[in-house]
């Protein structure tokens, strides 16, 4: 756990935001992946378009673990306004990067840190003429300058740079002019490389780097969602800009012209739920992209769904909430919130998706098991997952998949029956069977929120109610055994002690469990995948006696579901929380599990 | 309280449609509102429409929101598939059907309460994407089901049958309408089949978003003396404006009206809208008149009726959408997949 070394430090460069820097970051990322390094990248960004202080984390880890380190070692400081904590958080043996065409002697006040004064403005300045290029071209210059001092390799650069500007080749010289200026002056001045740089390995083959959006965007694609539905908000706007952008290349039929999907940018919310279940319940697959605040507004459309039994898939990409909160801050906060959404009693199917391989895999859960199971589904991203660039293996497909559409009658399947009814539990296994509008005389129905008997008619009588929620309920416990089941990590040794984590802190405890497993703490590891909780997950904690519940919420929400939701005793578990909105990193992690195992003298 | 369903009973020499159905085929089950209200009358006009028009009522999709005049999609053919959903939020739920399955007929039905106040939006932007369906708008000004507050459409200075009389004043769903871009809008009265009936089978037959406002008193909280949506004042003001009539694609237009009264607009479906002039000059082809004439009606205290406006030349939301013919959710799921290869190659730029 010390580093700074050969392929394992952190870099972060701040910047400005609307600068133009996400590109340069893009490719200083991508050319330490493409030198076959495993690398980790993390945006943290401000809710703002332009002016606000921004930074990108790329971890460089050759141990190929995913999360945050959180320590910085290489500081790319391009904004004077965060200088003074740039320079703060840099570990002792660190090296700051800046724009030294302003000199600031306070940045050596530091003795145990190194600074590197490149004058990347003025080298801009002179070279470039038009003001927009020599902000764009300082980008380049300080990916340059980075390069020299971390050994990069400039034909991987060079490559990049090119597949950048395919569509625009005319940029491509005075882009390799910006990042020689920044490398010349790196070799002409100061020792290079740094003692912690890179140096080629091969552990990247077969992986990519996508965000987590993308790649569910991508499952509603091949999952075969026809229609979606949503009001932008962040962080899940990038989702459905994803599934805009495929449709338009995949799913545009050739000899028609005619597109065989359809998007909705709706009123806002409250409309994002309603068009997505008039699209399920009409037969086509639909989903809604939003966020925390989103699903505020949806509930209620949310437990028409669940109690008229319609099929719907809500991507909820957390953020730091209550209210607006930070909304470009990445938390678990709305397990509990999804869970039990609306009003009534109401309970819900959740996925918790860990990296964007999963986000892919799970979009298509989603969709099947929403329509098998009839009703709503929540896949439980965050920004984390969402909108940071993950090092994944390369998704695959399968293309003998058939989607799950559930129950659904035929035309043929009415004639043959005398009466349709479509609440009726006709097989026992408390799924009913639907039809669709337009298929058969027999198979009208009607669909309503307000109390219904087995046979689908209004009532206000207690009995012919309680049939149909309590059906309801087995429907919902059923589902635990078709949830993704949660994933088990045992440690080398037997131990009576455990993590449980969902979702996005998956990588920090996979690398803080080795590293407390290498310091002689031995510890069990179930990630949870979905909800319902199935025995599995009840056998792991009844298997252990102290279980750290791991997640990024003030309140422990998913302790209290595990609580709430199996028979594990209360006092059995302790929480671990972190809810500054920051992407967890692993130290924090193993801090806090070194820190309760010495107090405690367990495990 | 439960539903009961009507008994069918076919008499001898019964009339029937082209599909052979006969009225009653029609109908759904005995309404649970009061004896007398409005919403009962244009739950008949609606089943007598539907009927005339020879619809298959299983290719029809009914939806509602919340409210007294929401519950009527049950009253009428039962054969359709219909959907009782949010307060104030069908139009999305319409959206979203209309959005999966664009070969089917939809009707929406909704209340003043429903739509003016807590649907607003949703109305204003299922109106805007012209939405392909007949949206029936039930108004009588007044909050049945929670027993008699006002609603957004009571008229300023109509009292309550408490006594106190409403201060704010009132949306005009015809004037909304033509504001945020409806492509029909007509104006109607429960107690006139005569003109509701054809206006009903013009707005299913209409590409785009049909809104009919319909007056239609609430006997039990909004009938009284005093009151601008009883049964009393709405014959009173009532004041016909446009007589509109569907004539199907396969009969010829006979000019039954001297020349220049008669106007007709052809339809996406070859039928075609016949329009009376009852008023002057007054063209509802043209939107800056309809505007215009829908402020000098309220200005007059007048209760201006018939086909308001129409437009058949905006494209409806599948047009806008490119959606084509084929039913999204009538597309096999081999037309969906791209494949494992175009994964892999769009994972190229991914490296």
């Amino acid at each position: 756990m010390t580093g700074p070394t050969i392929n394992d430090f952190v870099i972060k460069v701040a910047t400005v935001n609307g600068t133009g820097s996400a590109s340069a970051n893009g490719l200083l990322m991508k050319a330490i992946f493409r030198m076959g390094v495993p690398v980790v990248g993390k945006n943290i960004f401000p809710s703002n378009i332009q002016g606000l202080p921004t930074w990108y984390e790329i971890r460089v880890t050759r141990d190929g673990y995913g999360g945050r380190d959180g320590k910085i070692h290489f500081s790319v400081a391009m904004n004077p306004e965060t200088y003074t904590s740039d320079i703060a958080e840099l570990t002792p043996g660190g090296v700051l990067l800046y724009d030294s065409t302003w000199p600031r002697s306070d940045l050596t006040a530091r003795a145990d840190v190194t600074v590197i004064g490149v004058p990347l403005s003025a080298m801009c300045n002179d070279a470039f003429a038009v003001a927009r290029s020599r902000v764009l071209m300082k980008n380049m210059a300080y990916v340059g300058a980075a390069a020299a001092l971390l050994d990069l390799d400039m034909t991987v650069i060079k490559a990049l740079v090119e597949e950048m500007f395919a569509g625009k080749p005319k940029l491509i010289p005075a882009n390799m002019q910006a990042l020689a200026l920044g490398f010349d002056y790196i070799t002409e001045h100061y020792d290079y490389p740094l003692p912690f740089r890179v140096k080629p390995m091969d552990k990247t083959a077969g992986k990519v780097v996508i965000d987590g959006n993308t790649a569910a965007a991508l499952g509603c694609v091949y999952g075969g969602a026809t229609f979606g539905a949503w009001y932008p908000i962040t962080p899940s706007t990038s989702l459905m800009d994803g599934f805009a952008s495929y449709c338009a290349q995949l799913r545009v039929d050739p000899e028609t012209g005619h597109n065989n999907y359809c998007i909705i940018q709706a009123e806002d919310e409250l409309a994002a739920a309603g068009l997505t279940i008039g699209a399920a319940w009409n037969g086509a697959r639909a989903f809604t992209p939003t966020s925390g605040p989103g699903i505020s507004l949806m509930s209620e459309f949310i437990g028409y769904a669940y109690y008229a039994e319609v099929a719907m898939v809500l991507f909820d990409i957390q953020r730091v909430g209550p209210s607006t909160g930070m909304p470009t801050r990445t938390q678990q906060c709305d397990i509990q919130l999804c869970a039990y959404a609306s009003h009534g009693d109401t309970r819900h199917i959740l996925l918790f998706p860990a990296n964007p391989r999963e986000c892919f895999d799970m979009a298509v859960n989603a969709l099947d098991l929403a329509e098998h199971f009839q009703t709503p589904v929540f896949f439980m991203s965050d920004i984390d997952i969402g909108m940071n660039d993950w090092m994944i293996d390369e998704l695959t497909w399968d293309d003998t998949y058939v989607p799950d559409r559930g129950k659904i009658l035929s035309a043929d399947e009415l004639e043959n029956i005398d009466t349709f009814y479509r609440y009726l539990d006709t097989d026992g296994d408390h799924i009913t069977y639907r039809t669709l509008p337009g298929t058969h005389e027999k198979g009208a129905y009607f669909l309503r929120g307000s109390g219904h008997n087995k046979l689908g008619r209004y009532t206000e009588k207690g009995p012919e109610y309680k049939e149909v929620v309590d059906r309801l309920y087995a429907k919902w416990k059923s589902a635990a055994d078709a949830v993704p089941a949660p994933i088990i990590v045992k440690a080398k040794s037997k131990t009576r002690c455990a993590i449980i984590a969902v979702g996005s802190s998956d990588p920090a405890v996979i690398e803080a469990r080795d590293r407390l497993e290498a310091s002689g703490i031995a510890i069990d590891y179930m990630r949870i995948r979905g909800f319902p909780f199935s025995k599995q997950v009840e056998d792991f904690i009844d298997a252990h006696e102290e279980v750290f519940v791991i997640e990024q919420n003030r309140d422990a929400q998913l302790l209290g579901l595990l609580i709430t939701e199996t028979s594990a005793p209360k006092d059995k578990f302790a929480s671990i929380l972190h809810y500054s909105g920051a992407p967890l990193d692993f130290r924090f992690v193993y801090d806090e599990i070194q820190t309760a195992v010495k107090v405690r003298k367990i495990a | 309280m439960t539903s009961f369903v009507k008994p069918k009973i076919r008499r001898k020499n019964e009339p029937v449609n082209a599909l052979n159905k006969v009225r009653a085929d029609y109908d759904g089950t005995a309404s649970t509102l009061c004896a007398g209200c409005g919403h009962d009358s244009v739950t008949a006009s609606l089943a007598r429409a539907f009927y005339e028009l020879s619809i298959d009522p299983q290719q029809v999709v009914k939806v509602s929101g919340i409210g007294c005049s929401s519950k009527s999609p049950t009253y009428f053919m039962s054969d359709a598939h219909a959907a009782n959903t949010v307060h104030g939020r069908m139009p999305a739920f319409a959206t979203g059907a209309i959005a999966a399955n664009s070969a089917l007929t939809y009707i929406g039905i909704s209340g003043d309460g429903d739509s003016l106040s807590i649907g607003l939006g949703q109305l204003a932007h299922a109106m805007r994407r012209n939405v392909d369906m007949l949206y029936m708008l039930y108004n009588n000004g007044v909050y049945g089901l929670t027993k008699g507050q006002f609603s957004a459409s009571a008229d300023l200075g109509s009292t309550a049958k408490k006594g106190p009389a409403n201060e704010l004043p009132p949306i005009d769903p015809a004037a909304l309408a033509l504001s945020v871009g409806a492509t029909f809008i007509a104006r109607s009265f429960s107690g006139d089949r005569e003109q509701l009936v054809p206006l009903i089978k013009a707005g299913l037959k209409h590409k785009g978003f049909a809104l009919i406002d319909v007056i239609s008193p609430c006997v039990a909280f909004n009938d009284h003396k005093g009151s601008t949506k009883s049964y009393a004042h709405t014959y009173q003001y009532y004041h016909k404006a446009v007589h509109a009539d569907y004539v199907p694609p396969s009969e010829e237009i006979m000019t039954a009206y001297g020349e220049g009264e008669l106007m007709p607009v052809e339809l996406h479906d070859g039928g075609t809208i016949r329009l009376r002039k009852l008023d002057g000059e007054y063209d509802p082809r043209d939107r800056a008149a309809a505007f215009a004439k829908v402020l000098d009606g309220q200005d007059k205290d007048e209760i201006l009726t018939g086909l308001l406006y129409i437009n058949e030349d905006q494209p409806d939301m599948h047009a806008r959408k490119n959606t084509g013919p084929r039913p999204l959710n009538q597309i096999p799921y081999a037309e969906l997949n791209p494949g494992a290869e175009k994964l892999a190659a769009l994972q190229m730029t991914m490296r």
